[in-house]
């Protein structure tokens, strides 16, 4: 017999959560409908004002995003539980954070991934200059990353209960805050012409922090959620 | 049998029993199974079969008593990849085709020598039906999509729960014929079963539960 490697593991977990992702690409779509609309929504609500407008447009993309990506969030691992695969996986002689850290990668890159996609026109949208687009991209290539790792520890740890959308939400919001307060102050920075490295920086700092220990804690709390 | 009965036991459970909110699930058990044997697990509903089953998998901890794999104490790294769980969640994504369920399955746990999906699935009875969605497939065909990783993935033990549920009559004899050739070939399974059960050799070892 012949034992995959991890990295051949690692392959055919990403490569399985993107072709369901893929024959469900309906699903993808929703997200970025959504924010979308919200953002169309405070053009409506605030009045087309241009100065009010390029003020919150930053901070405005940011939470758009945030609540989008809370949408497809509570699917991470629902399917995975009621079908029996989560039990394959964890029975499989594979390390099962590094597989979740996939699940949580490939789960990125059907969410968020659109998300940052689009909000160079979600900004556009809100009349943010030009120039600053760039950092509120590399914010959100930074920002996102780090929602969907604290996002699947806690849906790992809500695994067992019924209707978890609400309270994740709860739970989930605002752990959020630090990352939205850095990508926020490095998005405004960039407005005023300062120098906007120091909050990128530190919002690297937690991802990199994410990356280790968010999987390691979700292979935990869905081994108690099976255990039960 | 008895050359195999002296060696060590594959698996070996001593007073073993599961506390559900400190109640226990089913009175001690003892048993051994050794390479080569089968065993049916028998009891009512509730009783707690599949609760045995997931944790002589490693899914559930173990209430009070031991359980020893190969003479030593049974922990999650020293069976890893020897144990194939099959319950009755299937562990089949609907929305992918047995063939790429498989490829998954191959891709985490490996596969035998010389064994490869097509002909896994050609031998389970899902010729047609390799890139059909699970989801359309029916009850019977989806548990044959699931007993093909018998055929494909290396254990030493198997740990079935109702592998006959769903299936008609060739299938049942197909899942009989997949246990003689394990067992023959130095493997080891715990069979849950409600219905009359006949194997093709040997008695099997029965583990009777009571609540």
């Amino acid at each position: 017999m012949n034992r995959p490697g991890v990295a051949t593991a690692c392959a055919a977990m990403l490569r399985r959560d993107l072709t369901l992702a893929w024959r469900r690409r309906g699903d993808i779509a929703m997200p970025v409908l959504y924010a979308l609309i919200v953002t169309m929504l405070f053009p409506f609500a605030l009045g087309p004002e241009d100065t009010l407008l390029q003020r919150i447009a930053g901070g405005v993309v940011l939470v758009t995003v945030l609540l989008a990506m809370l949408l497809a969030l509570d699917a991470m691992f629902s399917s995975d539980i009621e079908d029996g695969s989560l039990e394959q996986l964890v029975l499989a002689p594979q390390p099962l954070a590094l597989m979740l850290g996939m699940k949580i990668l490939a789960h990125w890159l059907t969410t968020a991934l659109p998300l940052i996609v689009i909000a160079p026109l979600l900004a556009a949208m809100l009349h943010l200059p030009g120039a600053v687009i760039p950092v509120l991209l590399l914010a959100l290539l930074l920002a996102t990353p780090l929602l969907s790792l604290l996002g699947a520890v806690l849906v790992a740890l809500t695994a067992g209960t019924r209707r978890s959308g609400m309270l994740l939400a709860l739970m989930l919001l605002p752990l959020c805050m630090p990352a939205v307060i850095f990508a926020a102050g490095a998005v405004a920075a960039a407005q005023q012409g300062l120098p906007w490295l120091a909050p990128i920086a530190w919002l690297a700092a937690a991802l990199v922090l994410a990356v280790v220990l968010a999987p390691l804690a979700c292979a935990a709390a869905l081994r108690i959620a099976l255990d039960a | 049998m008895t050359a195999a009965n002296t060696a060590v036991p594959l698996l070996e459970a001593r007073a073993l029993s599961f506390l559900r909110q400190d109640e226990p699930v089913f009175a001690p058990l003892d048993f051994q199974l050794h390479a080569g044997e089968l065993a049916l697990v028998e009891g009512d509903n509730g009783s707690g079969k599949t609760t045995l089953l997931r944790i002589l998998a490693g899914l559930l901890h173990v209430g009070e008593g031991e359980l020893h794999w190969r003479g030593e104490p049974m922990q999650r790294d020293t069976c890893t990849g020897e144990i194939l769980f099959l319950g009755h969640q299937l562990g089949l994504k609907a929305d992918l085709s047995p063939r790429e369920n498989l490829r998954i399955a191959a891709g985490l746990f490996g596969c035998r020598d010389g064994i490869g999906v097509a002909m896994v699935l050609d031998r389970i009875g899902l010729r047609g039906y390799e890139d059909e969605p699970v989801r359309r497939l029916s009850a019977g065909q989806k548990k044959r999509a699931a007993l093909a990783r018998l055929l494909l993935l290396p254990a030493t033990l198997w740990l079935l729960d109702e592998p006959y549920a769903n299936l008609d009559r060739i299938g049942i004899a197909l899942v009989n014929q997949l246990l003689e050739t394990h067992t023959a070939a130095g493997g080891a399974a715990l069979v849950t079963s409600h219905g009359a059960v006949s194997f093709h050799g040997g008695e099997p070892r029965h583990i009777r539960m009571h609540a």
